[in-house]
């Protein structure tokens, strides 16, 4: 059964969960959930899988097609308290999330719970669905932008709740989450529902995200701008699973969906950081034939998988696999025969979204690439994964959804997926981003573990986690960085900008931050008004 | 160091801060804007009045929109703008009121 989620005043009574931050009693007892235990808490406990309710098809004179959105969501038997599905493959381009909510709005429906795979800028239209009760619960990777900050002012009525990718996942497949009704924006679509990422005008490549809403929400829509003949084959999301099509003017603004490469980043700094965490991955043991890799679309990041392929074809070492968020640099690897499969999870450039047509330039799910409750997905494999963060603290917990203001304003994304799966978790943070420190006693809001975290490079030197004594006897060999621990570099940062003062929360918690397995890792408490 | 006429130092990119000054109805009035706020309005503030206390300043209005610039910016911003103020562009008190 879905959790009845509703705000609530912090209480006295705390539990301490494993990176000690205190879950008050009362958000325990309303969303019926456990304190984080730690990263393998739920190793091998076994649950049952709930399923969708499906009505069948069997009349070949059954049409899918509906006329418009509202058409659909009758059909579909719209309901007030209703929760709706959405992915966000068209990043800050997608149209779709707004287009059926403004639907729901105009109907009347009220107390809707928006469970999204993330949210972002694109979706400032919704704030007064928020402020009018239509939206009164958000389950979203995180949120940038007006709804992160409506949320942080507490205007949204329930707890939000942030899960990872993977998390997500395994949200709906538990059953924690019934998804009432998912609207799947399809760049391709036949009459009969199967969806593809490729083609049309709205081409985002993959729709992994969005994999888990076909098998498991109770009704399923497919909104296309791109009508194409059946069958529309392989499909990402079969017809089998697919209830109605609509057809729409515009699902996604194309330029925004997919964006030219990055520039090269020319920024000295991230130079600098980007070669540290290159020497880190080729100094540490597992930089071998055959190994896998997971990074990300940063200036740092991807200057140091340019720099990495280069020794790779210098030493004759190729990767497995690169897994996750797809863009040039590794589409640029797999020309150059330096990778073996890409396993893509979301294009966040053109060269990806070609890219995805070729073989060896795989579409995965979200849930075979993070779901930490199916049968071993794909980060459990991978040696090294390149992350970035808002803040990093003396226990190596990473902060990447609450900004140090404490006002909400980023995503999980797969970054606790991604860290907890990798042998070598590595984290590029510049040690200040102006006058905030990024390194810091605490962070704001824990969301991904320390236990996780296995490597901080800044641009005052690289940390390595105690834990991984491994890690840091193979870089002292190597003298390849230089290296600091986690509390000098703290240090440094505090005594040029200074300590920062704890920033001022009000009583009311307004979300939690949801751990991979389903455990509340931490709370989101609302802002409120500074003062001296 | 009694202010004369409005005067302003710094910018407002980012790690800068724009400090202004007026004569004051009395008293030191200080308003603050900062992107940072939350985690350094406090020290800020401090830092501000330090300095125009040691300038022997007791009657200005000053306000400061901070884009997160250091205690040094900040400091040597609220000077500039101070001895702009009374027109003092030489034989400035460096090692003295201005540390």
């Amino acid at each position: 059964m879905p959790v009845e989620i509703v705000l609530v005043k912090y209480t006295r009574e705390l539990k301490i969960n494993a990176v000690g931050r205190d879950i008050p009693e009362e958000i325990l007892k309303i969303t019926g959930k456990e304190v984080f235990q730690g990263n393998n808490y739920k190793e091998g406990v076994e649950y049952h899988k709930q399923g969708p309710i499906v009505k069948p098809v069997l009349d070949h004179n059954t049409s899918k097609m509906v006329g418009s959105i509202r058409e659909a969501l009758i059909k579909c038997g719209a309901h007030d308290g209703m929760t709706l599905g959405f992915h966000h493959h068209f990043r800050e381009g997608d149209l779709v999330v707004n287009m059926v909510m403004k639907e729901v709005h105009d109907m009347g429906f009220k107390d809707v719970t928006i469970c999204a795979s993330s949210l972002g800028k694109a979706h400032d239209a919704l704030l007064p669905y928020i402020e009018d009760g239509t939206i009164t619960g958000i389950q979203s990777s995180g949120v940038r932008g007006k709804i992160g900050e409506a949320i942080s002012r507490g205007k949204l009525q329930k707890l939000a709740i942030m899960r990872s990718h993977g998390g997500r996942v395994r949200a709906i497949q538990s059953g924690e989450t019934v998804l009432d009704i998912s609207f799947i924006g399809a760049p391709t679509c036949d009459d009969y529902g199967n969806c593809k990422g490729i083609g049309g005008k709205s081409d985002c490549g993959v729709l992994s995200y969005s994999f888990v809403d076909g098998q498991h929400a109770n009704k399923v829509v497919a909104i296309t701008d791109c009508l194409v003949p059946f069958p529309n084959f392989p499909a990402d999301i079969a017809m089998t699973r697919v209830d109605y099509v609509c057809v729409v003017d515009a699902i996604g603004i194309p330029e925004k969906i997919a964006t030219g490469a990055a520039k090269p980043t020319t920024d000295v700094r991230k130079l600098m950081m980007a070669d540290y965490c290159t020497q880190v991955v080729i100094n540490t043991p597992w930089f071998k034939d055959g190994f896998s890799y997971q990074t990300g679309v940063g200036g740092a990041s991807i200057a140091s998988a340019a720099s990495l392929a280069k020794i790779m074809e210098e030493r004759g070492i190729k990767m497995g696999f690169a897994v996750g968020g797809m863009s040039k640099g590794m589409v640029d690897m797999l020309d150059r025969g330096l990778v073996g499969k890409l396993l893509d999870t979301q294009d966040f450039d053109l060269f990806a979204v070609n890219s995805v047509k070729r073989p060896n330039h795989h579409r995965i799910s979200a849930g075979a690439y993070a779901n930490p409750f199916n049968k071993g997905c794909f980060v459990n494999k991978l040696d090294y994964v390149v992350l970035a963060a808002l803040e990093v603290d003396t226990h190596f917990n990473c902060n990447v959804v609450v900004g140090s203001d404490g006002m909400i304003t980023g995503a999980q994304g797969g970054h606790p997926d991604a860290a907890q799966g990798a042998k070598c978790t590595i984290v590029i943070c510049p040690l200040l981003q102006g006058r905030i420190p990024a390194i810091c006693t605490d962070v704001t809001t824990v969301t991904t573990p320390g236990e996780s975290i296995d490597v901080v490079v800044t641009d005052y030197g690289v940390a390595v986690n105690p834990a991984r004594q491994d890690i840091l006897d193979a870089l002292k060999a190597a003298d390849c960085v230089p290296l600091k621990t986690i509390e000098e570099l703290r240090d440094i940062a505090y005594k040029i900008v200074g300590e920062p003062d704890p920033v001022q929360f009000g009583d009311r918690i307004v979300g939690i931050i949801e751990a991979r397995d389903g455990t509340i890792m931490d709370v989101v408490r609302e802002v409120k008004d500074y003062t001296v | 160091m009694e202010i004369v006429k409005a005067a302003i130092a710094g910018t407002l990119e980012s790690s800068d801060c724009m400090v202004t000054v007026e004569p004051g109805e009395g008293s030191v009035e200080l308003e603050l804007e900062s992107a940072v706020i939350r985690q350094y309005g406090r020290q800020i503030r401090k830092i501000a009045l330090e300095t125009l206390d040691r300038l022997g300043v007791q009657d200005a209005k000053v306000r400061i929109v901070d884009k997160g610039a250091l205690d040094c910016t900040i400091k040597a911003r609220v000077e500039a703008a101070v001895y702009r103020s009374v027109g003092q562009r030489a034989d400035l008190p460096w090692g003295g009121a201005i540390v």
